[in-house]
């Protein structure tokens, strides 16, 4: 008994000598190998939580949102798809009834009623699509921003089912023909994938504004929620905004001042 | 036991059935593909990472790239020699393609070669062909 004891003492204390070792060794093992180095870029956009609030006060005509949606359409090489089953859409309008569902009455006044809305990937906090995802391929990015990897997409579409936007597409075509005016800056998708507004990740990375809050002329603003001295706050705090499908609870990051 | 002819003919007709491919392809086997580098990629002089490294690996330096830029939001690639890249397939002047220029006598040579088909082109925009 006692013995057993005691080599058992013994076995412990060598294990411990040794998991305290490790972090040594490896500390060893990296300072003669001066390996290849791999951070973000230096200029790019950060937040720590991003948001974004349309000021739909500010769009007159359905003829003022053109810009944006061709915007952000043409960097991202979105196809244009006539019929509407096979339609690619990254951002788009839509009635007040459709997308602010339940919050719509009979007597709206005239310019809410006729007014056509902005509408995209809202970057929920809780995204269902990422629940969703069998193959990690959408998923949610420290900064808030729900993110889609091509590389790992097969096609099978849950996402789709789980967002509660309609704010996905599927490739039922090859999109490539369909690409107006190819941005040789941008990879295009491929037939069998599902794909999203991205929120600009690939500009931000480089610290430009995303597409659509350049055209807008000031109507969108993209910012970080979670500090109270930003931009976004500021408009949150003056304005009053609703949000789409708040009751679900995924909690969008879109923001409309109405 | 009569059939003997008839064996021996079906075992010849056999026998030049299987070897068919063998001496089919004699004398053709094609040669060792030699990619070619364009004059930028000449004027850089080195790759990413050592020749014999990239000649092996570079389709696991392509997909550490793409896992760091697209699930990271890490863009930058810095070497051991302190040489910086952007890390892109296809993007920008410092991108894998923006050095090979020439995918179609530069990829595609080993990759005909080895019957290997990355399906990445059916989504990056491949640079333009040279005009010959
Ligand atoms: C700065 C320009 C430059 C960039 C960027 C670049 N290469 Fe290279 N690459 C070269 C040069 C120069 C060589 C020839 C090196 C030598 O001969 O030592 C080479 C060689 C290679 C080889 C070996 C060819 C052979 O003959 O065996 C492969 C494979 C390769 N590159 C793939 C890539 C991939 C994949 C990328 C992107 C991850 C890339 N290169 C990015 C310049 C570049
Ligand atoms: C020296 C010859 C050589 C050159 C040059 C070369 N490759 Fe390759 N590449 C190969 C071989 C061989 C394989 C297959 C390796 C295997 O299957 O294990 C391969 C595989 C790949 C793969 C993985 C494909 C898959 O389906 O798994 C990618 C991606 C790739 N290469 C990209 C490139 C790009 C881009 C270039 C040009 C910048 C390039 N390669 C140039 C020889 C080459
Ligand atoms: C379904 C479409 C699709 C396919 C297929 C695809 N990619 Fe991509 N890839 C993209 C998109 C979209 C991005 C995001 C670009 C960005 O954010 O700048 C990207 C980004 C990348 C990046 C980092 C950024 C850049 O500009 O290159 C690398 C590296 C990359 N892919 C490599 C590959 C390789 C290697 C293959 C083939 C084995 C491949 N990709 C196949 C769509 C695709």
């Amino acid at each position: 008994m006692k013995n057993s004891r005691r080599s058992f003492l013994k076995l412990a204390g060598i294990s411990a000598l040794g998991l305290g070792a490790k972090p040594v060794l490896n500390a060893f093992a990296s300072s003669d190998e001066h390996g290849p180095e791999i951070f973000p870029n230096q200029e790019a956009l950060t937040a720590k939580r991003w948001a974004m609030v349309i000021d739909t006060r500010k769009f007159e005509s359905e003829e003022d949102f053109e810009p944006i949606v061709a915007a952000c359409h043409k960097i991202h090489n979105v196809p244009k798809l006539k019929e509407k089953r096979h339609k690619i859409d990254w951002i788009w309008i839509d009635d007040f009834k459709h997308v602010f569902t339940y919050q719509e009455h009979e007597f709206l006044d005239d310019r809410v009623k006729h007014l056509p809305f902005l509408v995209l990937c809202n970057h929920c906090e809780k995204p269902a699509c990422v629940r969703a995802c069998p193959t990690r391929a959408t998923f949610k990015r420290e900064d808030g921003i729900v993110l889609m990897d091509f590389h790992r997409c097969i096609g099978c579409r849950f996402c789709m089912a789980a967002c509660p936007y309609g704010s996905r597409s599927f490739n039922f075509r090859d999109p490539r023909p369909f690409v107006e005016e190819e941005n040789k800056e941008f990879p295009t998708r491929m037939k069998g994938v599902v794909e999203k507004c991205n929120f600009c990740a690939e500009r931000l990375a480089v610290g430009k504004m995303p597409a659509c809050v350049e055209a807008s002329n000031g109507a969108i603003v993209v910012g970080d929620l979670h500090d109270p001295d930003s931009n976004v706050r500021d408009l949150l705090k003056n304005n009053y905004t609703i949000r789409r499908k708040p009751y679900l609870g995924a909690g969008p990051a879109i923001y409309y001042i109405v | 036991m009569n059939d003997k002819n008839k064996i021996i003919t079906g075992l010849i007709i056999f026998i030049v059935i299987i070897t068919f491919p063998f001496w089919y392809n004699m004398g053709k086997a094609s040669p060792v593909p030699e990619p070619k580098l364009t004059d930028k990629a000449k004027a850089a002089k080195e790759c990413v990472e050592p020749k014999e490294y990239m000649k092996v690996e570079h389709m696991q330096i392509l997909d550490i790239w793409r896992d760091s830029v697209v699930r990271e939001a890490d863009r930058v690639y810095i070497n051991e020699k302190g040489k910086k890249f952007n890390m892109s397939l296809s993007t920008g002047d410092d991108s894998c393609m923006g050095c090979h220029s020439n995918k179609a006598d530069f990829c595609d040579k080993c990759h005909d070669y080895a019957s290997v088909r990355p399906y990445c082109w059916d989504c990056h925009i491949e640079p333009p062909k040279e005009k010959k």
